[in-house]
């Protein structure tokens, strides 16, 4: 019995590929019930995002039921033949396929280290699955630690802090000019993507009013409307700069439209108040060299780039915590799993030879009538005796190896030579702690 | 003596207290140990327990010797520390508080430490309020001082665009500008009377409220120079970098003022 991972994502293939194989809605719930008919695999799960798709299954032949996964991936679509589709897959087996998950819940794996959305994504494969009843006892307790571990590593390490995108990053560094946005003003000069989520997140974080300027005076109004703000006509951007702390400029114009002179008169007029420029405008709309007046700060489009590296670059850092935390995780999981194999096995060698001892003295309950109940007890005694003293070489093997990798190995064999049925775990939905 | 024990206990307290804030200076946590705080405060209560004993047996204000000056000088800074922590929280504001605090102190310890009698010309109602409302304006003017460096330093990381640990610590821009200003406002209505004070008691003493002394002539240099500073902070936007660098400027004056002149210059004002 094995976990075995197969899948693909972004570090292993290109989204051509990664498209063709994904699986979402009503598929994707077609597709794990379908997989769990097949009769190796006894539990199965998908996780198909934009940057994977990994299917989770507990197999009992992992070199057949590897390769009927790969055939059920790849009958979902026909460009693409199954020797391209393979050299794109990886395959991960028990501690590995753990870490793996692990990972992946974790945010380790993904694009943006610390990005929250794989969370969810992990969580909303696992209710799929436990909706279409494909999984038992060892995915369950598998996924339900995934989340839980993500959420350790999440809060003990700090990937998830500071800020990754260019608008948010602006945002914060307004917060250390600014203690408090609620009595400060932003202008937003130009439209576009960014500026208008930089603006998103200055109003998010308490800003008092957005004020917007472009060209199309009819546009400026509508994005104004959605900052609950107001417009200025452009050719008075300008003026409406004294009044502003904090300026997101993002025009087309091809050349500086703040420059150093403009921006004395400004700080002037604003009695030396200090005030935040965002130049994400490419080429740049303000002259760099106002970063050096006295009370103005200038960040354009590649010193917001810096700061989200030197981010990431923290991130990764703590990354390296996450990763200790993690093989703490699959170090305990793992003696779970192993121990599973060892315990049924045990119990059921018991059974079995209990049931031998039980039905071969009632077999000579007759014969036994001629003696006396001490003899009776005696004989029973007896067979008791043998029987434990037989099974001791056996049970204390098992139980020694339970934990170690030998552990499986005897346990398979000791079913196989006693011919043992193992009833795995527990049912779907129950909980095992 | 009780009084000298307390006080040592303080020096101690404090040490710990800086080195703990010294920790934090460089550590990567957001806060600072919990000890930090703790020392602090028990430094501050067996300051004042130390100070509370000189009082009761010298049987006068003591803030006559350069010893007990500053001595009381720490004291009221980390007042001055412990109110603005309750208030605004800056935390990292303790790893520029101490070191001066146990700087000065230590400094103290090393003057001599016996209670004298007390010279004639001392004996006066005017010695516990001229000398208090004096010391309590320089720690004020030092807070300045502490706001104007950390200023800069969050400046500079703003503008140079290059950031560490100590940038994350470091509050905003304008939450440091307005500790130095409101410092400022609480120092010269201090400063302030500490000169009207002193005059009268000068006149009461030896006859003249003014007598160009050193130590009056650069009360008043310093004087005029926070009142400009309030003045262009009010009505000519001197604020940020400017107000930083003159609030720096100003504490060396204020040092000068208070330790400087002892030393360097003679003068009727020589007890301090």
């Amino acid at each position: 019995m094995d976990i075995i991972l197969v899948g693909l994502s972004h570090k292993t293939a290109p989204v051509e590929v990664r498209e063709k194989l994904s699986f979402s809605g009503e598929m994707l719930s077609e597709g794990i019930v379908r997989l769990r008919g097949y009769e190796n695999i006894s539990e199965c799960l998908i996780l198909s995002t934009c940057n994977r798709v990994e299917i989770y299954s507990i197999v009992d032949k992992s070199d057949i039921g590897i390769a009927r996964i790969k055939d059920f991936m790849h009958s979902y679509q026909t460009d693409v033949p199954l020797e391209s589709i393979s050299q794109h897959l990886y395959v991960h087996k028990n501690e590995t396929a753990v870490r793996h998950l692990f990972r992946v819940a974790a945010s380790l794996d993904s694009m943006v280290v610390g990005e929250p959305q794989i969370l969810g994504q992990v969580k909303d494969a696992f209710d799929t699955a436990l909706l279409n009843k494909t999984t038992g006892a060892i995915l369950n307790k598998l996924f339900k630690k995934s989340i839980s571990v993500a959420k350790r590593v999440r809060t003990e390490t700090k990937i998830a802090e500071n800020a990754v995108s260019i608008s948010f990053a602006a945002v914060e560094l307004a917060k250390k000019i600014f203690s408090s946005l609620r009595d400060k003003r932003g202008m937003l000069i130009g439209a576009g993507e960014m500026g208008e989520l930089a603006a998103n997140y200055l109003v998010s974080s308490g800003i008092k009013e957005i004020v917007v300027s472009t060209r199309n005076y009819e546009r400026a109004l509508n994005l104004a409307q959605t900052y609950n703000g107001r417009a200025v006509k452009f050719e008075y951007f300008l003026e409406e700069m004294g009044r502003s702390d904090v300026v997101i400029c993002s025009t087309g114009a091809p050349d500086y439209i703040i420059r150093a002179e403009h921006m004395h008169d400004i700080i002037h007029k604003r009695k030396n108040r200090p005030i935040f420029l965002i130049d994400i405008s490419v080429p740049r709309n303000i002259d760099p060299a106002i970063n050096n007046i006295d009370n103005v700060f200038l960040y354009d489009i590649d010193d917001l780039q810096a700061v989200v590296e030197a981010n990431l670059r923290t991130r990764r850092g703590e990354a390296e915590k996450g990763e200790q935390i993690i093989e703490e995780e699959v170090e305990t999981f793992s003696k779970w799993f192993k121990s599973l194999e060892v315990v049924p096995t045990i119990v059921a060698l018991r059974d079995k030879v209990e049931d031998i001892r039980r039905k071969e003295l009632e077999r000579i309950t007759d014969r036994l009538k001629t003696l006396s109940p001490g003899d009776r007890e005696t004989v029973e005694g007896l067979t008791n005796t043998i029987v434990n003293k037989i099974l001791h070489g056996p049970l204390v093997a098992l139980k020694s190896e339970a934990n170690s990798s030998n552990g499986l190995l005897y346990a398979e064999t000791i079913r196989k030579i006693f011919n043992l049925e193992i009833k795995v775990a527990e049912e779907n939905g129950e909980e095992e702690s | 003596m009780v009084n000298i024990v307390f006080f040592k206990a303080a020096l101690g307290f404090y040490f710990l207290g800086m080195a703990s804030f010294l920790y934090y200076l460089i550590s990567r946590k957001d806060r600072p140990p919990r000890s930090s705080f703790a020392l602090t405060g028990f430094g501050f209560l067996t300051h004042t327990a130390a100070l509370a004993a000189r009082t009761a047996e010298a049987s006068y204000i003591p803030i006559t010797s350069l010893h007990e000056a500053m001595s009381f000088f720490s004291w009221a800074l980390v007042l001055a520390f412990l109110l603005i922590e309750y208030r605004y929280r800056i935390y990292i504001l303790g790893s520029f508080v101490l070191p001066v605090t146990f700087i000065s102190l230590i400094s103290s310890a090393t003057l001599p430490m016996e209670i004298k009698m007390l010279d004639p010309q001392l004996q006066s109602a005017w010695l516990g309020v001229h000398t208090i409302l004096a010391i309590m304006g320089a720690a004020a003017f030092s807070v300045a001082f502490l706001a104007g460096l950390m200023y800069l330093i969050q400046e500079w990381f703003l503008k140079s665009k290059r950031f560490n640990n100590l940038y994350f610590k470091l509050p905003a821009l304008d939450m440091l500008d307005n500790l130095n200003y409101r410092a400022i406002s609480f120092g010269f209505p201090l400063l302030t009377l500490g000169i009207i004070t002193g005059s009268i008691w000068a006149e009461y003493a030896w006859g003249t409220y003014w007598n160009w002394d050193p130590k009056q002539t650069w009360s008043l240099i310093i004087w005029l120079f926070y009142a400009a500073m309030l003045h262009g902070r009010i009505t000519l936007g001197w604020r940020g970098r400017k107000a930083a660098y003159l609030a720096i400027i100003g504490f060396a004056g204020v040092i000068f003022t208070f330790v400087g002149v002892n030393i360097l210059l003679q003068g009727r004002h020589a007890f301090l």
